[in-house]
């Protein structure tokens, strides 16, 4: 029937009839509306239980609530921390330093885990046999054992390594011993500040610069060469202020001086014992998304590209990775929030994060809700945010397709 | 479909001139997968202008033979030459040949990511360095020559199998390639779509495309076929003009074949 005839078709552009409701339990929207009323009564009976339970016996045992214990000295001493701190500090002091030292080992574990991860996986795709049976094996391996099992060998190697008097020097100023990593630092001065910002500009022109160009090639076909502006942007630039502010490039090294090493930069075995236990364990995983979001893409995709007359690297940056990443994209934001929470596995090598910080705060202060609370508030700030920043970039990449 | 062919059989059935430039060389080619041995001794010369319908039983080799021409499957022994360049491991080479060959596949393998008309204007922008607007008239040239102008802004996933592969044909076109390899091109199709694709194919045999297909379609052989190839069990094993294929076939193996395809 051509679309004209079908329109002045009466039976056409009626709306489909309303259904009444049944007073039936037979009926699947009344099943429904009333389950629901069910689940919504328990779930409140639940909350009110506990919450009346919790007040009534810290009423009893006359536990003062409340988070006025926040600004009271702490006097609890910290190992490692990113800001000024001294025992004589507030609570709340001490909390943020905890929850910086967490920020810290998730970011970096993150960072660390994705291109670990997205290496191995690709090599395990590698036509190389032997390349491909390592990843795979480091794949079983890894993700097959408990993460607490992991951070505790690495804690116990850490631990094993020499007292600093005899401790490992693999090169230069570079000691590994039981108190941790020395190695040279910059002493650092205005120049290098201005230098990092001048590396972050030129990161960002040559970002823009890619933009242009591409935009350029879009109206005449021709893409100028973008390796020559991106170093001289990215190296050139930072290279420029540093000199221009006067070069300044003093190396301080770690020396040992009676008992431990003095000067230069730490890694504590803490941190580090976490930071590869994290890193090696969830870069497992990741290397399992990566694989499967490229061989979701179907061969013919690369087939067809190829046949197009495409390059091997156009080929998978037009038309395979858009295509994987939004298979590799939303697992891979449930992998950042397993870091990030897996990391209060630290109370049990001795890194001070916010868990183990909170729970000194909490003995020694007894306001054990406050405490939790706290702990949780924290967690679920930091995994909202990842999540809310995975998601917008899921849905930046998503495919339309339909 | 059948007037379309009615027609090609007086335009099209010129013949190939003698002498004429030979655009693909297949001489002494052999092919393993494994112990397996799919190419035997393939020997095959298409001319400049030449149409040639390859079939033969499933397995007999045709697909890899023709995936061969422009390298998506590698030969292990023997020479294959495309346009006067012969395909080796030379990167270069074969990325000169897929430039100049284009290729239409039996499961469309259209860019799902992209709307039809950037699965067109992906590789003129990107390997022939085409500006963009440029890129979008010659797209919509060819999509109007498929008949489907219309759905450009649409995605693969909004369009029928049919159309699908229109569009296949157009953005394999959008390269102006001078060699056209088809790989069972309506073998996924429903009944009332191949049709469609292959009165498109019809069109483009008309207007001079060297072209070697991969076909269970006798219909499309006998009537737009310069010559037709029969493979068994990795070789050739003949060839000829379609009057002749079809109606004197030599071999026992082509005989038994015919009798099964066109049998019912």
């Amino acid at each position: 029937m051509p679309q004209d005839a079908l329109a002045a078709d009466p039976r056409y552009g009626r709306t489909a009839p309303r259904r009444g409701l049944t007073l039936s339990w037979r009926d699947p929207t009344m099943r429904s509306i009333v389950w629901q009323i069910v689940i919504i009564g328990l779930v409140g009976f639940a909350v009110w239980w506990l919450v009346a339970n919790t007040m009534r016996n810290l009423e009893v045992r006359k536990i003062a609530t409340g988070f006025g214990f926040l600004s009271r000295e702490a006097g609890l001493p910290i190992g490692e921390s990113m800001i000024p701190y001294s025992p004589a500090d507030t609570y709340a002091r001490a909390l943020l330093v905890g929850v910086l030292n967490t920020l810290r080992v998730s970011l970096i574990g993150i960072v660390l885990a994705t291109v670990l991860g997205t290496l191995i996986g690709i090599a395990r795709l590698s036509h190389n046999w032997l390349l491909a049976r390592l990843a795979g094996i480091y794949v079983e391996l890894l993700r097959d054992l408990p993460l607490l099992l992991q951070l505790l060998f690495w804690y116990a190697l850490m631990q094993g390594l020499p007292g600093p008097r005899q401790a490992l020097n693999p090169f230069g100023s570079v000691f590994l011993s039981n108190r941790g990593i020395k190695f040279p630092w910059l002493v650092w001065e205005e120049a290098h500040t201005a230098a990092l910002l001048a590396l972050a500009a030129g990161i960002a022109g040559t970002v823009l610069l890619a933009r242009r160009f591409t935009a350029r090639q879009m109206a005449t076909g021709q893409r100028p060469r973008l390796w020559p502006w991106g170093l001289a942007l990215m190296v050139g630039l930072p290279a420029a202020v540093w000199a221009a502010m006067g070069a300044p490039f003093t190396i301080d090294a770690p020396e040992l001086r009676g008992f431990n090493f003095r000067g230069g930069g730490t890694i504590t075995p803490e941190f580090a014992a976490l930071l590869l236990g994290l890193v090696l364990y969830t870069a497992a995983f990741i290397a399992e998304i990566v694989r499967a979001g490229i061989l979701a893409v179907h061969t013919g995709q690369w087939e067809a590209a190829g046949a197009l007359g495409l390059s091997r690297g156009e080929q998978l940056r037009l038309i395979i990775l858009p295509q994987a990443l939004r298979v590799i994209i939303p697992p891979m934001t449930s992998q950042y929030l397993n870091i990030t929470k897996n990391s209060s596995l630290a109370v049990a090598i001795g890194y001070q994060d916010i868990v183990s910080i909170a729970n000194t705060t909490l003995n020694q202060t007894g306001q054990a809700i406050e405490g939790i609370a706290i702990i949780m508030a924290v967690y679920l700030t930091i995994s909202l945010s990842i999540s809310v920043f995975m998601n917008w970039y899921n849905a930046r990449i998503a495919l339309k397709e339909r | 479909m059948r007037e379309a062919m009615a027609r090609s059989e007086t335009t099209v059935r010129s013949g190939i001139a003698a002498g004429a430039k030979p655009m693909i060389q297949l001489i002494n080619v052999n092919k393993w997968f494994g112990a397996l041995h799919v190419l035997r001794d393939v020997n095959l010369t298409v001319a400049e202008r030449e149409r040639v319908v390859v079939c033969g039983p499933s397995g007999s080799g045709k697909s890899t033979m023709i995936r061969c021409i422009n390298r998506l499957e590698s030969h292990q022994e023997g020479q294959i030459i495309v346009d006067g360049i012969e395909l080796t491991d030379d990167l270069k080479n074969i990325d000169a040949i897929r430039r100049e060959v284009g290729m239409v596949f039996q499961s469309f393998n259209l860019f799902p990511h992209l709307t039809i008309l950037e699965n067109c204007t992906l590789a003129p922008i990107w390997v022939r360095k085409m500006p963009k607007r440029e890129a979008e008239a010659l797209a919509m040239e060819y999509l109007t020559r498929v008949r489907i102008p219309e759905q450009a802004q649409k995605y693969p996933g909004q369009l029928s199998g049919g159309q699908q592969q229109r569009v296949a044909i157009a953005r394999a076109l959008c390269m102006r390639p001078k060699i056209m390899l088809f790989d069972e091109p309506t073998s996924a199709l429903d009944p009332e779509m191949i049709k469609e694709v292959l009165d498109v194919m019809v069109e483009l045999a008309e207007s001079g495309m060297t072209m070697v297909v991969v076909t269970h379609e006798m219909g499309f052989a006998r009537t737009v076929a310069d010559r037709v190839v029969f493979m068994d069990r990795g070789e050739v094993v003949e060839v000829g003009p379609p009057g002749e294929f079809f109606a004197n076939p030599k071999s026992e193996r082509l005989k038994t074949f015919l009798s099964q395809i066109l049998g019912h």
